[in-house]
């Protein structure tokens, strides 16, 4: 599903940041291009 | 969804094809990943940012329901404490309903 894919990273502060969402899909073969950790606070 | 965020959404999109792209949420409740992903599937319900009226259709998921694709031992690492404390089904039944409605790709 995610494999070859652009890959954009909306994380999240307070639930799944960034960084550790990029750390799990790439071990999916996805292509990050953008990954950035909202802070709804 | 923050307005630097769907700029970025929308230039990535165009640059690499829709049909291409990917988005990943990591919102710790339903109702905010929601909106994320009615933002980049439908256009921003809010009209406040660029993709206000812009429908990309975009495929969009959250982490939780991508735990079968990713390596075991990396997702209990980097996801596995906040999957205990977050309401798992009811993020993924939100966002699966506007993948659903909204994503054509």
């Amino acid at each position: 599903m995610l494999q070859d894919k652009k890959v954009i990273i909306i994380g999240d502060r307070d639930g799944i940041p960034g960084p550790a969402i990029e750390e799990c899909v790439k071990t999916a073969g996805a292509d990050v291009v953008f990954a950035s950790t909202e802070c709804f606070v | 969804m923050d307005l630097e965020n769907q700029k970025r959404v929308l230039e990535l999109s165009e640059k690499f094809g829709k049909e291409n792209v990917v988005v990943v949420l990591g919102a710790s409740e339903a109702e905010t990943a929601g909106l994320a992903a009615e933002t980049v599937a439908a256009g921003d319900p809010t009209y406040a940012g660029p993709l206000a009226g812009v429908s990309l259709g975009l495929a969009v998921y959250h982490i939780f329901e991508l735990k079968e694709e990713v390596d075991a031992d990396v997702y209990d690492e980097q996801c596995g404490m906040m999957e205990m404390v977050l309401d798992v089904d009811a993020i993924g039944a939100e966002v699966k309903t506007i993948r659903d409605q909204y994503s054509k790709f």
